[in-house]
C-alpha cells in the first residue's frame, strides 16, 4: 500500500502558483528522486509536504498512510513519521543541539505511546548514530545549527533524521553545499537508513547525489508538474544532456523564451 | 500571509492571578500633604528623625517635575488621587508568627504558590513577606539573627537599628535624587532591610514576596541592604499583583551598599498585573534602583527578569567606587500586548580597574515597547577600567518595537570598553524548522525564547530561574499561533 499519495497538488505562495497538479505516490522502501531545473517546484513541494504555512494549497489532495495529510498541522506530520532534512537549516542560539533533539524526539515517542528517554539512555542512543555520521560530540552541545558550517548542517540534519527515524524522509537538496567527502558521509548515513519500512523523497537539481543515494524512481519536475518519471537511468540521461535534452529550462530561461 | 498571521496572534492568556483578597484595609484618605506624611510616620511609630527625612523628602519633591525622558507614554498620574498608605488590621499590635497572621493573607500566599509554612520547613528560604505596605511574616529571623544577620522589615528596622538605618538610607539614592524617589522617600510604606555583618556568609537565599491588594492604593517599597566586609548575600525579590481596572503607581526604592571585600547578589523576578490584552489597567513600575560598591575588591550584581507592569522604568545601577569593584547587570525584559518597558543600567566608573558588565535581552511582542537605555560612565580616576556590554532585542510580530539608547562616557586612556548588540525577529523560519522535528509551536517559542535569555537565566539562583523561565512562557503564551 502506498505510504505517500499525492493527487493533483496545487499550492501557491502568495500570488503565484508554483505546483500546477503534482501526481506522485511512494510505497514504503522505495527511495524516489525528485529532479528539475531552479524553480521548478521541487522544494516547494517538500515544503508543502512538511506543512509550511508560508504555502497556500490550492488544490489536490494527500495521503500519507491512509490519513489527509493536509488536515494535519506540521508538528502532527513529524510526530507520525514525516521528516524533512532542511535545504537551509535553521540557526537558534541558545538552545544546545542536544536539548532539542531529545525535545523533538520525546513528543515523536509519546505519540507513540512509548515512554520518554531520560539523559542516559538518550545519550546512549544518541552516540550511536553519531558514529554513524561522524559526528564531533562537541556539536551536540553547540546551540541548533549556529556557527555551524554548510557541511556541518547538512550532516546534523541526517544525523537528527537518524535518531528521530522517520517513516517518510523527504530530503530537500541535502547536496547542496557539500564537497565530494562530505557528501559520500551523508549518503551513507542516508543508505544505512534504507528500509523497507521506510520511504525517502530526495530533492536535487543534480545527478551526483544519486550516484551516492540510488534512487528506484526518478522523477522530472517542470513548471510545477512532473514531465517525466523513470528509473534511475533517467538520472543519467540527464546527467548527460542536461535538463535542456527534455526540452526544459530554468524559470528564468521559460520566462525569458515564452 | 498566514504565517505572518500566526505570529501577530497575540496573547489571549489571562493574568492567572488575578485575584483580590477580602481583608479590612487600614487606609487613610487620598491625596499627600504634609498631614498625611506626618500620620504615616505616626502610625509606625517612627522616631523624629525619619519624620524630618520624610518631610525633607516631600518638600524636596514639589519642586520636581515628573520626568518625561523615557521612551514610555501614559496619561498624566494624579497624585492627589493616591491613597499613600494602607495596612491590613490585625488582632494585636502585629502578629508575632505565622499563627497570628490573617489566614485570608495566608491563603493568598498559597494561591500565588509561596506557601510560607512550607517554605519555612522545606525551601530554606526566609521570606519577609510584604502585603500591601506592611510586613506580615519574617521567617527564619531566629537562625539568621545567630549568625548576627539582620533581616526584617523596613519599619522594624527604623524601631530596633535606628543606627544602621540612619548611617545608610539615603546614601545611595538620596531622597532629592528623581522624582519618584523623592516621592518614595517621603511616603515609603514599608520594606525590607538587611545587614550582614563583617565576615558572614548568609547561609540562605532571603527573599521578599510583594504584593499590591488594597485598591488603588500605591505601593512605595523601601529596601536597603548593607554587606559589610567580608561579607556575602543573595537577595531575591519577587512579585504578583491581583487583577485592577485603574492603573497603579508603585515607586519602589533599593540601596545597596557593598563594603571591602564584599558581595551582594539582587535578583528579581517582576511579575506585576500587566494590563490587559487592550492595554487597559496594569501597573506603573517607577523604581530606583541603585548599588555602591563602596569597598575595594566588593561586587553588586543585579539580575532582572520583568515580564509584567503596564509600564516598568527602572534602571539598577552600580557606582563602583572601591578599586577593583566588580559591577553586574543581567537583564530580562518582556513587553507582551501594551507594556513598555524603559529599562537598563548605570554603571559609573570610579575606582581603578573596576569592571562592569552588561547583559541586557528585550523580548517584545504584540504591540509592546522595549527600551534598553543605559550609561556607562568612566571617571578620569578610574584607570584601568574596563566594561563589556551586550544588547539584545528579539521582536515577535511586526507590531511591536525594539529601542536601544546607549550612554557612553571615557575621561581616560587606560579603560577598555566593548558594546555589541543585536536585534532579531524570532522567525517563522525558526518555529516551523522546531513543528517539522515534532515540538508544538508554543514549545518551539518557549525553547526560543529561553535559548535566547540563557546568559540572564543561568545568573539566577536555581529555584527562581525555573519560575522566571514559567513566567516567562505565561507572558508570551498565544503570541504564536
Amino acid at each position: 500500500m502506498a505510504l505517500l499519495e499525492i493527487k493533483n497538488l496545487h499550492a501557491t505562495v502568495g500570488e503565484r502558483e508554483i505546483l500546477k497538479g503534482i501526481d506522485l505516490t511512494v510505497n514504503a522502501g522505495e527511495v524516489h528522486a525528485i529532479m528539475g531545473p531552479n524553480g521548478s517546484g521541487k522544494s516547494t513541494l517538500a515544503q508543502v509536504l512538511a506543512g509550511r504555512e508560508l504555502y497556500y494549497v490550492t488544490g489536490g489532495h494527500v495521503l500519507y498512510d491512509s490519513k489527509d495529510l493536509l488536515a494535519m498541522a506540521p508538528e502532527d506530520r513529524a510526530r507520525e513519521g514525516i521528516f524533512l532534512a532542511f535545504q537551509y537549516p535553521v540557526e537558534i542560539p541558545g538552545v544546545s543541539n542536544m536539548y532539542f533533539l531529545k525535545a523533538a524526539l520525546n513528543t515523536i515517542r509519546k505519540n507513540k505511546n512509548l515512554p520518554e528517554l531520560d539523559a542516559m539512555d538518550f545519550l546512549n542512543l544518541i552516540r550511536e548514530k553519531m558514529a554513524l555520521m561522524k559526528m564531533d560530540q562537541t556539536l551536540l552541545n553547540r546551540p541548533v545549527n549556529t556557527g555551524f558550517s554548510g557541511g556541518e548542517k547538512k550532516r546534523n540534519e541526517i544525523f537528527q533524521m537518524a535518531v528521530l527515524e522517520p517513516r517518510l524522509a523527504i530530503l530537500d537538496e541535502t547536496d547542496s553545499g557539500l564537497d565530494i567527502d562530505a557528501l559520500k558521509l551523508v549518503a551513507s548515513g542516508v543508505n544505512a537508513m534504507r528500509s523497507p519500512e521506510r520511504a525517502m523523497v530526495v530533492v536535487t537539481h543534480y545527478q551526483r547525489l544519486l550516484n551516492e543515494i540510488v534512487p528506484d524512481v526518478v522523477h522530472v519536475l517542470s513548471e510545477g508538474r512532473i514531465v517525466k518519471s523513470g528509473g534511475k537511468e533517467l538520472a543519467l540521461q540527464l546527467e548527460a544532456g542536461g535538463y535542456a535534452a527534455l526540452g526544459i529550462y530554468d524559470e528564468a530561461e521559460a520566462v525569458g523564451k515564452a | 500571509m498566514s504565517g505572518s498571521n500566526s505570529i501577530e496572534t497575540l496573547a489571549n492568556q489571562e493574568y492567572k492571578w488575578g485575584f483580590v483578597t477580602e481583608i479590612e484595609a487600614d487606609a487613610i484618605p487620598r491625596g499627600l500633604n504634609e498631614d498625611v506624611i506626618r500620620l504615616i510616620s505616626s502610625k509606625k511609630h517612627e522616631p523624629e528623625w525619619m519624620l524630618d527625612w520624610r518631610l525633607k523628602a516631600y518638600r524636596h519633591w514639589q519642586t520636581m517635575k515628573e520626568p518625561t525622558w523615557a521612551n514610555v507614554h501614559y496619561p498624566a498620574i494624579d497624585y492627589q488621587d493616591i491613597i499613600y498608605y494602607a495596612a491590613p488590621k490585625t488582632k494585636k499590635d502585629g502578629p508575632k508568627n505565622l499563627d497570628e497572621v490573617d489566614p485570608e493573607l495566608l491563603k493568598t500566599y498559597e494561591k500565588l504558590g509561596i506557601p510560607l509554612k512550607e517554605q519555612e520547613l522545606l525551601a530554606g528560604v526566609a521570606v519577609d513577606a510584604v502585603f500591601d505596605s506592611v510586613s506580615v511574616a519574617t521567617t527564619f529571623k531566629e537562625k539568621l539573627k545567630g549568625m548576627g544577620v539582620i533581616f526584617c522589615s523596613f519599619s522594624e528596622a527604623v524601631q530596633e537599628h535606628p543606627d544602621l538605618v540612619r548611617r545608610y538610607l539615603g546614601s545611595v539614592v538620596p531622597s532629592s535624587d528623581n522624582f519618584f524617589a523623592a516621592l518614595n522617600s517621603a511616603v515609603f510604606s514599608d520594606g525590607s532591610f538587611c545587614y550582614v555583618p563583617k565576615g558572614v556568609r548568609c547561609p540562605m537565599e532571603l527573599s521578599t514576596y510583594f504584593r499590591i491588594n488594597a485598591k488603588d492604593t500605591g505601593q512605595f517599597e523601601r529596601t536597603l541592604i548593607i554587606a559589610d566586609e567580608g561579607a556575602y548575600v543573595s537577595y531575591l525579590e519577587g512579585c504578583t499583583a491581583p487583577m485592577r481596572d485603574t492603573n497603579q503607581l508603585h515607586a519602589a526604592v533599593v540601596e545597596l551598599v557593598a563594603l571591602d571585600n564584599s558581595q551582594i547578589k539582587y535578583s528579581t523576578v517582576q511579575n506585576w498585573y500587566p494590563g490587559d490584552k487592550e492595554g487597559k489597567g496594569g501597573i506603573y513600575n517607577f523604581v530606583t534602583k541603585r548599588g555602591a560598591c563602596r569597598g575595594v575588591n566588593s561586587k553588586i550584581s543585579w539580575t532582572q527578569v520583568e515580564t509584567g507592569s503596564a509600564i516598568t522604568w527602572k534602571y539598577p545601577s552600580c557606582l563602583l567606587m572601591g578599586d577593583n569593584s566588580v559591577g553586574e547587570f543581567y537583564s530580562v525584559a518582556v513587553t507582551n500586548n501594551y507594556q513598555q518597558a524603559d529599562t537598563g543600567t548605570k554603571m559609573i566608573h570610579i575606582g581603578k580597574n573596576t569592571t562592569s558588565t552588561i547583559v541586557s535581552k528585550g523580548i517584545s511582542a504584540g504591540h509592546g515597547q522595549n527600551t534598553y537605555r543605559g550609561a556607562v560612565k568612566i571617571l578620569k580616576s578610574a584607570t584601568g577600567a574596563r566594561n563589556y556590554s551586550q544588547c539584545d532585542s528579539m521582536l515577535m510580530g511586526d507590531q511591536c518595537g525594539a529601542h536601544t539608547f546607549p550612554y557612553l562616557e571615557v575621561k581616560n586612556t587606560s579603560s577598555q570598553v566593548e558594546h555589541e548588540a543585536s536585534t532579531s525577529k524570532i522567525g517563522e523560519d525558526q518555529i516551523f524548522y522546531c513543528r517539522q522535528r515534532g515540538i508544538s509551536s508554543e514549545d518551539a517559542v518557549s525553547m526560543i525564547v529561553h535559548g535566547f535569555c540563557k546568559e540572564v537565566f543561568r545568573e539566577l539562583p536555581m529555584e527562581f530561574a525555573v519560575e522566571a523561565q514559567k513566567l516567562l512562557g505565561i507572558s508570551l503564551e498565544g503570541s504564536v499561533g
